[in-house]
Formats: C-alpha cells, structure tokens, sequence
C-alpha cells in the first residue's frame, strides 16, 4: 500500500487497521482483448467512507470500478490481474459467486435504468425477488429505501405506477433505492450525475452524504466541485498518451485538491487539461 | 388587442401544385389518348406506362417554369416515390376488394354455425357452412402455437442471452429454415407421421408442419425484440446479484412482452392461410372435429376448404371462406399492432 499513500495526511486514516477497509484492490490491471487499459491499480477503501474516483476520459475509472463487483467480466474479451479483497475475502476466488459478490457491491449507473416492466415499488424489491430473497415487510423495505434516496415524499402516492413514468433523476434516485433496498455494504457509482440537471445533482449528493453513513461509497465523476463535494478521500487516474490508466494520486480530497503532491493532478483539479 | 391565433402546419401543399398536379395528369391521359388512337400503339399496360410516362415529364417541364434544375429533379423523384408507394399499395387493395365483393353475398349465419356434413357436394352454396373449417383452422393453429411458443422463446433467448459457441449456425439453421417451401414441411410430416408410424392424416399432423413453418418467424422475430431490451437493464439486474436466468425470466422477457406477443402473432398470420401441407396432413373432412379427437381424425381448415370448395366448382362458398380466412388474419395482424402500441406507449 506504500505506493498510494501520500505524505502529509494526518487528518484522514489513509492506512486505516485492515478490519476498517471494506474493499482492497491489489495490483489490478484490465485489458479488453489485447489492449491494456488498466495497471497495477492498488487502492484501499475505507469502510464508510466516500471515494472520488476523478481522471481524463478513458483513463479506465470506469473500468476499475467495474472490477470492484465483477461486471468488467461481462464485457466480451475483458480480462484482468490483480485481486480484489472484499471484507479480506478475494472476490475472484472461489469462495465466492460473482452474484454473491454483486449482491454486497451494488451499482448505480451513468444512465438511469428502473426496470421498464416494473412498477416503483417492484423496481426496489427487484433485488430481492432476482436474488431469491425474502422479505417479511416489504411495505417498510419499500419505504427505507426510497426514503434513503430521499424519494419517498414525491412517489409515496404513486408506488404502483412504471418506475419510467419518473423524471430522469428520481429514476435515478429509484435505481439508488433499489441498490440500498438489498442492503449493500459499498454501493459503486458510475458518473451517476451525468444526465441529471442540477436540482436532481443535488439531492443525488445529498442521498450519498446520508447513506455513507451505512454503506461505503466509490463514485466516478467528472465534476470536480462534485468530487470535493461528497468525497472523504479521491483517487486520480490518468493515462499517458497509449499507456493504460493508472492511479497518479490519493489522498484526502482536500489535499487533493488544494495542494496535490503531483504536478499532474494540480494540472487536472485546475482544469488545465482533461 | 390580441391577435387570434390559428395553428396551422407549415409546408402543407399548395392548393396551386395540388391543382397543376390533377391538370398535368388530365393531359397526360389526353396525350395519350391521341397518341393510341392515331398511331399503331396498342394495349392496356402500354397505356399506362406511357400515361405515365407522359405525366412525368410534362410535370418535369411545367416544375421546371418556376423552378432552377435541382429544385424540379428533386420534386420528380418525389412524385416518383409517392407514386410507387401508392401502387405497391394498390394490389392489397385489388385483392381484399374483390374478396370481400365476391365473399359478402355467401355470408350468412349459417357459415359460421353450420357444417358440410351431408350437404350433397351440387348443392346451392348457402346450403350448410363452415364451422368445421374455422373449427379446424383454430385448433391447428392452436395446437401449433402451443408447440412453437416455447421453443421460439427458448432460441431466441439462446441466440440473444446465452451466445454460446453455437449461436452463428443456430441462426444460420433458422434462417435456412425459414426458407423451407411449405409443401415440403408437409411432406416431411406426411412421411414421419402420417405413413411412416401410420399415424393417418390428422389435425394434429397439419398442427406439427405448420409449427415446422412458424418457428423460424416466432423465433427470429422475438430474437430482434430482445436485442431491442437495452443491455444497461441487463447490467442493472446482474449489479443486483441476480443469477442470469432470473435476469432473463424477470427482467429481460417482461420487458420485450409485448414484442413477443407481436412475434407469435405475425407467426400465426404466416401460417394461418397455409394450405399446401394441409392436404397432406389434415386431409379435409365435412364435421367438426374436437381437440382431442384432432390426434387422430381427418379435419378441416379455411384454406382447404377454400381449395376443396374450388375443385368443386362451389366458387361463392370458396369465396366467402377466403372473405373468412383474410379476416382472421387481418384480426390478428390488427391485435399485433395494437398490443406493441400499447407497449411504445408504456
């Protein structure tokens, strides 16, 4: 863990006691076919903390985002190395099922995507009844999550109407509703700001400062003011010109922000490049 | 004082070109005219190409009057287009017009509840009906739907979900399929079913190559609507933890419901008015035949009846069962539409 910790950071437990970690990245590297576009990624996260992932487009955030919950396999000649450690458990190792595994790492999209056959109260419960779990109060389930992503009071007349009759960021808040409603331990964000409008940006931030506080939380954005916003420590990612990504600083997202130790990151927070 | 606003469409046509339009076309129907009777010219069709031949240029030079080149090339080639759209229309509306003309006086009540059993074959043909034929159709179709409906969801499902190593010459082998002449699916079934294991001519056997006919259209058509669900609701499902049989029973086939209904329907409308495989397969017979006893016995369908009554000479019972056939398939083909309206609307 050397290579990501960063002098000066007294302020956030950078190097937290293994049982603070929720998940590990250990030398992940990704390729699609041949092409490498990922490298020897380490990064720690703290359990219950909110990480900023922030870097150029296609310096591969996505992509190591995608390996935190094995959905970078899904994609046709995707492969990576390197391990993930989730709660000290590698989870590409055969004690655990990629479903398993995507059940405890939930997922919020760029896109918002309830589920168009569904009505709103069937797009929250939709993760137990994929997952073949039960719940014995799905009405309190329903209102849990929704209420989390700070949805309830403008949908609680309407649960059984399609989830796409919603405007696009409370369909965004439903998905957020229906990762929370399966009760993740780290929820991954992918841009999930990206197609909302600033009223809906916000109370998506809003909704991550709530359920940080049970859930841990790695974010992808591309809004510098949203990364200082929400995050308690930020990654930055950058690729050389045909090199594959790789993670040029961590720290506190303040440190990272007001006094980054790379040239490159100052370079990137400042929007001189990227 | 407020202006009164009218909405209206901008760029609707101009009463001016609607009127040249018609007034070219008079002309060129003239032209024409004189053309034929004072040269050797000769012949229906011939008239009617060089009507419209004749059209479309004095359109061109009347255009080209107020219009630069470009401007009169472009409104040719769209009255080309509207003219052509308008004819390829046009024989669907030749055919149901004389079908429904020649049909209508032949429907009665006694079509659809009476039967031709022990109607003497020389008999007025409003004399006995054919329920057993709409009877048969029915139950063919059903039995045929029954078959084909799981196994045409379960190849597409293969081709769009699983994609395993099988999937191109899976596709090939449908599509291949597709292209089997419907005598030949009667055929087959004749000599696997009806003779070889003697089984005899029955409902059931005409069910069996008519499923043979459906399953590449059900299994194609519901193969474009499941590419039609969007991969990111896949991912969503899968993020949730959820195995991918679930993601497809749950997620991706209620989502593509509606495409699926429209793929069984169309599948249907591709068969429904079959009638090579019938005759060797179901045969005819002049009763109703029951589902149950369809395994066994000889039965009736609306289009072997319509080649039976024909061989017959009973012209006017024929057609009145084709005025039948064309609108059980206009039915279905109706309630395809509405239901993936429905869907869009969702």
């Amino acid at each position: 863990m050397t290579a990501v910790m960063q002098p000066g950071m007294d302020h956030v437990d950078l190097a937290p006691a293994d049982a603070d970690i929720a998940l590990r990245a250990i030398g992940v590297s990704c390729w699609f076919g041949k092409r490498k576009v990922l490298e020897g990624v380490d990064l720690a996260i703290a359990r219950h903390s909110v990480v900023a992932l922030i870097g150029p487009s296609g310096c591969g955030k996505s992509t190591f985002l995608r390996t935190l919950n094995r959905m970078h396999e899904l994609v046709p000649g995707a492969s990576l190395a390197g391990s993930v450690e989730l709660d000290g458990t590698d989870i590409y190792g055969s004690e655990l099922r990629p479903s398993e595994v995507r059940k405890r790492v939930g997922m919020v999209f760029q896109k918002p995507n309830p589920f168009p056959a569904m009505t709103i109260r069937e797009n929250v419960l939709a993760g137990l009844k994929l997952t073949g779990s039960k719940t014995s109060e799905p009405n309190e389930l329903v209102e849990w999550a929704l209420t989390r992503a700070s949805l309830w009071t403008e949908v609680r007349d309407r649960l059984d109407t399609p989830g796409g009759s919603l405007s696009g960021g409370q369909q965004q808040r439903l998905c957020i509703a229906r990762s929370l409603a399966i009760k993740p331990d780290v929820l991954l964000m992918d841009e999930p700001c990206s197609a909302l409008d600033p009223t809906s940006t916000r109370r998506v931030e809003e909704t991550i400062g709530e359920v940080s506080e049970e859930v841990t939380i790695v974010i992808v954005t591309h809004n510098m003011q949203q990364a200082q916003r929400v995050s308690d420590t930020c990654a930055f990612f950058l690729a050389e010109e045909n090199q594959p990504g790789r993670i040029v600083e961590f720290g506190a997202t303040e440190q990272v922000f007001s006094n980054p130790v790379d040239p490159r990151t100052n370079d990137y927070v400042n929007g001189r490049f990227g | 004082m407020t202006v009164a606003l009218r909405p209206r469409r901008p760029r609707s046509l101009r009463p001016s070109d609607a009127l040249r339009s018609v007034g070219v076309f008079g002309a060129a129907i003239v032209v024409t005219l004189l053309a034929f009777l004072f040269t050797p010219l000769d012949g229906g069709l011939g008239f009617v190409v060089i009507a419209f031949a004749v059209f479309l240029a004095l359109e061109y030079a009347m255009v080209r009057q107020t219009m630069d080149r470009k401007h009169a090339i472009d409104h040719l080639v769209s009255t080309l287009v509207y003219i052509c759209a308008v004819l390829t229309a046009l024989p669907l509306v030749l055919i149901v017009g004389t079908v429904v003309v020649k049909g209508l006086p032949g429907l009665s009540l006694n079509f659809f509840t009476k039967t031709l059993e022990g109607v003497d074959p020389s008999a007025s043909s409003t004399v006995g009906g054919a329920l057993h034929a709409i009877t048969g159709t029915l139950t063919q179709v059903g039995f045929a739907v029954i078959v084909t409906v799981p196994f045409g969801i379960l190849t597409a499902v293969y081709l769009t979900e699983i994609e395993g190593r099988f999937t191109g010459i899976v596709r090939l082998l449908v599509d291949a399929m597709s292209g089997i002449p419907s005598i030949v699916a009667g055929l087959f079934v004749y000599a696997i079913w009806v003779i070889g294991p003697g089984h005899g001519f029955s409902g059931f056997a005409a069910s069996l190559a008519l499923s043979i006919l459906m399953l590449p259209t059900v299994a194609r058509t519901t193969e474009e609507m499941l590419k039609l669900v969007d991969p990111s609701l896949r991912e969503a499902s899968l993020a949730l933890g959820s195995p991918q049989w679930r993601t497809v029973g749950q997620v991706v086939l209620p989502t593509a419901r509606a495409g699926i209904v429209t793929a069984v329907i169309l599948g249907v409308a591709r068969v429904a008015g079959e009638t090579a495989p019938l005759l060797m397969t179901a045969f005819g017979n002049d009763k109703v035949i029951s589902p149950a006893a369809a395994f066994h016995e000889p039965q009736s369908a609306l289009p072997l009846f319509i080649f039976q009554q024909l061989a017959q000479d009973q012209r006017e019972r024929a057609w009145t069962a084709a005025l039948a056939l064309i609108g059980l398939v206009l039915l279905l083909f109706m309630l395809a539409r509405l239901v993936s309206r429905k869907a869009r609307a969702r």
